[in-house]
C-alpha cells in the first residue's frame, strides 16, 4: 500500500469507529434535526433517553418494548404523530395513528390487541376536520382488527398546537412463531423490503406545496400486520429481524441493523423498489428515495435458506399491496456498522443515515 | 426516466472506462478537477471513480455553492434573521453552515423565523403573504442560480412588493478558477468544466484555461456516462498535445451561453470589488451585489448587518481540500473533529461538499473489498 493509501485505510477506519459509537447528545438546543429520524435523533435517544431511562425492554431499541406478564409474552409501544397537512394523499393523520402503532407492534412479531387514544386539539379547530379523522381513526383500527379501549383529550389554546396532535399506544400479544432480535443478523441473511419506497415522505412534501410538481403521488399508510403474519409463517425459524422503514427511510433502519448486529451490508441499487413518480421528484431533488419516509414499508433480514419463500409469502399477501416486495441485497461481515450500495452503474457507495431531514440540493 | 437512462448505462459505462484505460499515457498520473459540486455529487451516487483506473484521479473543485460561503457572511445572515419581524428565507443545505457562533437551524430552534424554500420565487411568495412582515431572501449560488434570483427581484419590483429584499452571496465562477491556477501548489491536468454553469454563461468564458494555462477543459453533463466521456476527451486533449475547450454537454449547453439570462443578471447585478471566499481568501470581482437600479432591495442596505470577517477555524484546511491540494481525508480533523454531525468546515455541510460526499458515500471498492 502507498503511504496515501496507508493514510486513506486509516481516515477509512476512523469513520468506521465513530460509526460503530453510542452517538453523543452535545447540541444546545432541539432543532428539527432531531425529529427527523437521522443521526440527530439517533444522538437524542442514545445519548440522552436510554442513558437516563435505561431499562433491559428499552435497550434493545426494538420498535415496541416486549414483556412477560404473568406468563403471557405482550408488546407495548407508543406515537404521537404531528403532520402537517393533516390530509394528504393516501391517507390523513387519523389513519398514520393507527397504523403507525399497530405496525410498530407487528414489527415486534406481535398480533395487535388494543390501542388508546389521546387527542390533543386546537382551539377553534373545526368540527367537519376532527369528524374526517375521528372517522378516519375508526376505518383503520377497524381494517387493522384493533380495538380502541381508552382514550383521552385535551383543547389547547389557539397556536398551542397546529390543528391536531394525536398520540397512540399499542398493546399485543407476541407470536409465539416469532424469534426476532434486533441484534441477530448473520452474514449471508437476505434483506427484503415489502414495497416500493419513498412515498408517504414525497406525497407529505408535495402536499405542503413548497414546490410546483405536477405529480399525484399517494401516501403507502397501510397495517405491516398482514406482511408480518405472512413472514412469520412461511419464515418464522429463519425470520431475524423485523422493521418498519419510518422516518430516516430505509437507510436508517439498515444503518440502525448494521451497527446493533455488527456486520455490513451490501444493497444492490437497482433492486431497490421505487415508483416512477416518486424516482422522478427525487431526482428533481437531489434526494434519495432510501432516505425518505415511508408508513407502510417493513425491511426483514431473513436467514438464506428461508428468503425465497419469505419474498414469495411477501408477494402473495392479499390485504395492502406488497406485490412488489423485493430481495434488495444481502448481509456481510465488513467493514462493520456500515451500509454499502452497488450502484446500477457498477460503482459502489457509502448509503448513510442522514443528520436530519433530507435537504435539496440548490443546483 | 426515459432520457436519462441511456447515459447511465452501466454497460456503456464499463466501454468509456475500458476507453480511458487505452488512453492514458502509460507511466502518467493524471489529476482532473471537477469543477462543480454537482459534478462531485454524481461521481459519488453511481460510483464513477470506481470505474477509473489508478492513475485518474479526480480533484474536487470549489463549485459547490453552500461550500464557499464565509463564516462572516453566515453571522451575517443570522444578524439579519434576529431582526425584529424579520423572515428569513434560504435553501435548505445553506441552514446546517456553520458561522462563528452558529447555525442558521440554531438562530431557528433560539426564537428566529427562519424558513426554507425551494426557490426564490416561494421566498417572493412568503413575503406576499406576509405583508406586516420583512422578507429576506438569503441569496447563494453560482451562475446557475443566479439568474433565478434576478428574475424574482425584477418580479417582486414589477409587483410592488415593498416587505421583500435580498441578501446577495451570489458568486461568479471564473475568478475562483484564475485564483486556483494562479496557486503556485496546484496540479492539474485538466478540468470538467461546470455544466449548469456554462449553460448560463456558455463555454467562451472558460477559453482562458487553455490560452493563460495550458490546460484542457470540458464542460460536462451530470450522468455517470457523461463524466466519463470527458474524462476520456480530456485524456484525448492531452495525449494529443491540445488545450480547448470542448463541449460535451451539447444537448443543454449552448457555447455562446443564454444571452436572455445574462441580460437580466446584468441588469440586477453588479460586481463586488472583494469577496471572500471560504478557505480562499479574498479573491477580486468574485461576488456579486445588488445594482445601483436595485440597491432598495438590498438587505445589507435596509438591515444593520455585522460584516465583520471571521477568519477560518485553524484546523480546518477547506481551502486546501477546495484547490485540489489534499484529498478531503488528508484534512487533520476529517472524520475525527469534523464530521456531518459536527461540521467545522463547509465542505462538510452539504451533500455536494467534498468532504461530505466523501464521507457519506466514502470510497472503498479499490482497497477495501467487501467481504
Ligand atoms: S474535514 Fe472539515 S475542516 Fe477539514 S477540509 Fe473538510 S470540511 Fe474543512
Amino acid at each position: 500500500m502507498s503511504g496515501t493509501a496507508a493514510r486513506e485505510a486509516r481516515v477509512l477506519g476512523i469513520i468506521e469507529t465513530q460509526r460503530g459509537k453510542r452517538p453523543k447528545f452535545r447540541d444546545e438546543r432541539i432543532t428539527m434535526a432531531h425529529g427527523a429520524g437521522g443521526k440527530a435523533t439517533g444522538a437524542l435517544i442514545e445519548g440522552l433517553l436510554l442513558p437516563a431511562f435505561g431499562s433491559p425492554a428499552l435497550d434493545v431499541l426494538g420498535d415496541a418494548g416486549v414483556l412477560d406478564v404473568g406468563g403471557a409474552t405482550l408488546a407495548l409501544t407508543t406515537d404521537s404523530f404531528v403532520v402537517t397537512p393533516i390530509r394528504f394523499p393516501g391517507g390523513s393523520i387519523g389513519d398514520l395513528a393507527v397504523n403507525g402503532t399497530v405496525n410498530d407492534l407487528a414489527m415486534s412479531g406481535a398480533r395487535p390487541v388494543a390501542l388508546t387514544l389521546s387527542l390533543i386539539l386546537e382551539e377553534g379547530l373545526e368540527a367537519p376536520a376532527l369528524r374526517a379523522e375521528v372517522e378516519a381513526i375508526a376505518h383503520a383500527a377497524d381494517t387493522a382488527g384493533v380495538a380502541i379501549v381508552a382514550g383521552d383529550t385535551k383543547v389547547v389554546e389557539r397556536g398551542h398546537a397546529d390543528m391536531m396532535y394525536i398520540c397512540t399506544t399499542g398493546l399485543g400479544h407476541v407470536d409465539p412463531r416469532a424469534a426476532l432480535s434486533p441484534g441477530a443478523l448473520a452474514p449471508g441473511d437476505r434483506l427484503l423490503v415489502s414495497g416500493p419506497v419513498g412515498a408517504h415522505g414525497t406525497a407529505i412534501m408535495l402536499a405542503r406545496g413548497e414546490f410546483e410538481l405536477d405529480a399525484t403521488i399517494v401516501s403507502d399508510t397501510r397495517s405491516l400486520w398482514p406482511a408480518a403474519d405472512a413472514l412469520l409463517e412461511h419464515a418464522g425459524p429463519g425470520l431475524r429481524c423485523l422493521r418498519d422503514a419510518t422516518r430516516g427511510g430505509v437507510a436508517s433502519v439498515l444503518n440502525e441493523l448494521a451497527r446493533s448486529s455488527g456486520v455490513a451490508m451490501l444493497v444492490q441499487e437497482a433492486a431497490v423498489p421505487v415508483d416512477p413518480a416518486v424516482a422522478g421528484a427525487a431526482e428533481l431533488l437531489g434526494i434519495d428515495p432510501l432516505h425518505v419516509a415511508n408508513e407502510g414499508v417493513l425491511v426483514a433480514a431473513v436467514a438464506p435458506e428461508w428468503a425465497g419463500a419469505a419474498l414469495a409469502a411477501l408477494q402473495d399477501v392479499q390485504e395492502g399491496s406488497f406485490a412488489r416486495a423485493a430481495d434488495i441485497g444481502e448481509v456481510r461481515t465488513s467493514p462493520t456498522g456500515m451500509v454499502l450500495v452497488e450502484t446500477g452503474f457498477g460503482g459502489r457507495r457509502v448509503l448513510d443515515q442522514l443528520v436530519g431531514d433530507p435537504l435539496p440540493r440548490i443546483c | 426516466m426515459k432520457y436519462v437512462d441511456e447515459f447511465r448505462d452501466a454497460a456503456l459505462g464499463r466501454v468509456l472506462a475500458g476507453e480511458i484505460i487505452a488512453a492514458v499515457e502509460p507511466g502518467r498520473h493524471v489529476k482532473i478537477m471537477e469543477v462543480c459540486g454537482g459534478h462531485t455529487h454524481s461521481i459519488y451516487k453511481y460510483g464513477v471513480d470506481d470505474l477509473l483506473p489508478e492513475n485518474v484521479e479526480l480533484v474536487h473543485g470549489p463549485g459547490c455553492p453552500v461550500c464557499v460561503i464565509p463564516m462572516g457572511r453566515v453571522d451575517d445572515g443570522i444578524a439579519i434573521a434576529r431582526h425584529e419581524g424579520v423572515i428569513l428565507t434560504c435553501f435548505g443545505d445553506m441552514m446546517r453552515v456553520p458561522g462563528s457562533t452558529g447555525t442558521l437551524l440554531e438562530a431557528k430552534a433560539a426564537g428566529a423565523d427562519v424558513r426554507m424554500v425551494y426557490s426564490p420565487l416561494d421566498a417572493l411568495r412568503i413575503a406576499k403573504a406576509n405583508p406586516d412582515r420583512e422578507v429576506v431572501f438569503f441569496a447563494i449560488g453560482f451562475e446557475t442560480t443566479a439568474p433565478s434570483t434576478a428574475l424574482t427581484l425584477k418580479r417582486a419590483r414589477a409587483e410592488d412588493v415593498a416587505n421583500f429584499s435580498c441578501f446577495c452571496n451570489h458568486v461568479t465562477i471564473v475568478p475562483p478558477l484564475r485564483a486556483l491556477l494562479d496557486s503556485p501548489d496546484l496540479r492539474l491536468d485538466g478540468f470538467i468544466g461546470p455544466g449548469h454553469v456554462c449553460t448560463v454563461v456558455g463555454a467562451r468564458p472558460l477559453e482562458f484555461i487553455c490560452a493563460d494555462y495550458a490546460k484542457p477543459v470540458v464542460v460536462s453533463g451530470f450522468e455517470p456516462v457523461d463524466i466519463l466521456q470527458s474524462v476520456q476527451m480530456i485524456l484525448h486533449q492531452l495525449r494529443e498535445g491540445r488545450s480547448e475547450v470542448e463541449n460535451q454537454y451539447k444537448r443543454v449547453v449552448p457555447y455562446e451561453g443564454n444571452g436572455r439570462a445574462l441580460e437580466i443578471m446584468a441588469e440586477v447585478f453588479a460586481l463586488r470589488p472583494h469577496f471572500e471566499w471560504r478557505g480562499l481568501g479574498f479573491i477580486s470581482h468574485s461576488g456579486l451585489k445588488l445594482s445601483d437600479a436595485y440597491a432598495d432591495l438590498d438587505a445589507e442596505r435596509r438591515f444593520d448587518v455585522p460584516g465583520v470577517r471571521v477568519a477560518d477555524p485553524k484546523a480546518c484546511q477547506c481551502g486546501e481540500v477546495l484547490k485540489g491540494v489534499i484529498k478531503p481525508y488528508e484534512c487533520k480533523v476529517f472524520g475525527s473533529a469534523c464530521t456531518p454531525e459536527r461540521p467545522i468546515g463547509t465542505c462538510m455541510v452539504s451533500s455536494e461538499g467534498a468532504c461530505a460526499a466523501y464521507y457519506n458515500y466514502g470510497r472503498f471498492a479499490r482497497e477495501r473489498v467487501v467481504v
